[in-house]
């Protein structure tokens, strides 16, 4: 028998799963992208919120939304972006850094430190723990990253920049 | 003017604004002095792209006749677009570039603040989530123009020339007309005259710790407000929207 009515809590289980396309060590829920989940007489409307403005990766991430919930047979489904309010690193569960961590990205400090968008924070190599890291760009292969350098281990690694 | 022809008036400029100058960021992917250099410019002119999105998907929803952020972008002609003429200007070398975005990102930085409070919420929306992106584009932009004014002969005078060539462009950052006055009345634009204090108070410093000149306000551009451009801009616009204008409805 075809289920006909989802309730919130259940679709966001199900869409709890989906990688975000450019770290796929962590979801977009874990992520904090996931935002929320509005059921009504049309159907499910999912509502995300990008990392940054210019973020590529929204529409894979509605699309795998959308192929998600079809193939569970839940329509109609329809994906809102919002930009408000604006996504922030504090968002990420202790577990999602931890997860970057193991996959190789220094997890982000906390968002305070962005007020101060070029400060010199010691960033903990992911690989190493060492607080021997030297900063080699600010800018890395997307917008929410930075390259590093780990002194003792000698390991480059990136760096989830705090927003 | 509605209020809605006048939302819309304003949205398509900043869209305009962060595509144009986008468009001239990208076009130093592969060619900046450096590879760290390479990834901040395009970076920038990522965060740009997503803003246009999101400013031009706003300007269709209010305009109401179901034109996309695409069909703006792609389906105007030169003297349909809004930018100011300081963002359609060639790169020049990699001085002008960073000039022009301090100049830019600056006025951005402020602009973008006061919005984060304006009485359309899509447009606090947008703008909070700008402010964000644009301190960094801000704070590069002041660190290299340190870096080449207190640098050697060679990069003070050539930073110094960029500042002299583009100050004629920044008085139209701060021009008002009808979209603004209506728009400032309900809360929803900002006060130029305020930003333009800010602006001049944080360039002034940044030169002068560079130990560069200050320009006098002489003569100033104008006329990318009312779509009259330099011929910059339909060379830009003859390349981005080749494919659309070639193929009408080609979809990725």
């Amino acid at each position: 028998m075809v289920r006909t009515a989802y309730t919130k809590e259940e679709i966001m289980h199900i869409l709890s799963v989906i990688p975000d396309p450019e770290i796929p060590a962590v979801s977009i829920y874990e992520m904090g992208m996931l935002r929320d989940v509005v059921i009504s007489d049309k159907g499910y409307e999912i509502v995300i919120t990008p990392t940054y403005s210019g973020c590529p990766a929204m529409s894979i991430i509605a699309q795998d939304i959308k192929m998600t919930l079809e193939a569970g047979g839940i329509t109609p489904v329809t994906v809102k972006l919002v930009y408000d309010p604006a996504w922030t690193t504090d968002w990420m569960s202790a577990g999602a850094k931890e997860k970057l961590r193991k996959y190789g990205i220094a997890p982000p400090l906390h968002s305070s430190c962005a007020q101060d968008v070029f400060a010199d924070n010691i960033i903990e190599c992911p690989r190493c723990q060492s607080d021997d890291t030297v900063l080699l760009s600010r800018f890395g292969s997307t917008a929410c990253k930075s390259l590093y350098k780990c002194n003792n281990c000698k390991e480059p690694f990136e760096y989830f920049k705090c927003h | 003017m509605t209020e809605e022809q006048a939302i819309y008036n304003y949205c398509l400029r900043m869209g305009d604004n962060s595509l144009i100058q986008s468009y001239r960021l990208s076009e130093w992917c592969s060619n900046a002095p450096i590879l760290e250099e390479d990834l901040a410019l395009t970076n920038f002119a990522l965060d740009m792209i997503g803003r246009a999105q999101a400013m031009l998907a706003y300007a269709g929803k209010i305009e109401g006749k179901g034109r996309t952020d695409d069909d703006l972008a792609y389906r105007r002609s030169e003297r349909q677009y809004y930018n100011h003429l300081i963002m359609e200007l060639p790169n020049g070398d990699f001085a002008k570039t960073i000039a022009r975005l301090l100049f830019t990102a600056t006025y951005e930085f402020y602009l973008f603040t006061d919005l984060q409070r304006s009485a359309d919420p899509t447009i606090a929306a947008i703008a909070a989530k700008t402010v964000k992106e644009v301190k960094y584009h801000m704070a590069h932009a002041g660190d290299w123009v340190l870096r080449l004014g207190d640098g050697t002969e060679e990069s003070h005078n050539r930073i110094q020339k960029a500042i002299n060539k583009l100050w004629m462009y920044t008085g139209e950052l701060f021009e008002t007309d009808e979209t603004d006055a209506i728009l400032a009345d309900k809360n929803i634009a900002v006060d130029l005259a305020l930003v333009k204090a800010k602006w001049t108070a944080h360039i002034t410093g940044v030169l002068k710790e560079a130990t560069l000149s200050v320009p006098e306000d002489e003569y100033m551009q104008t006329g990318g407000r009312k779509g009259v451009h330099t011929e910059h801009l339909g060379h830009i616009l003859s390349e981005m929207q080749y494919l659309q204008r070639a193929y009408p409805e080609a979809i990725w």
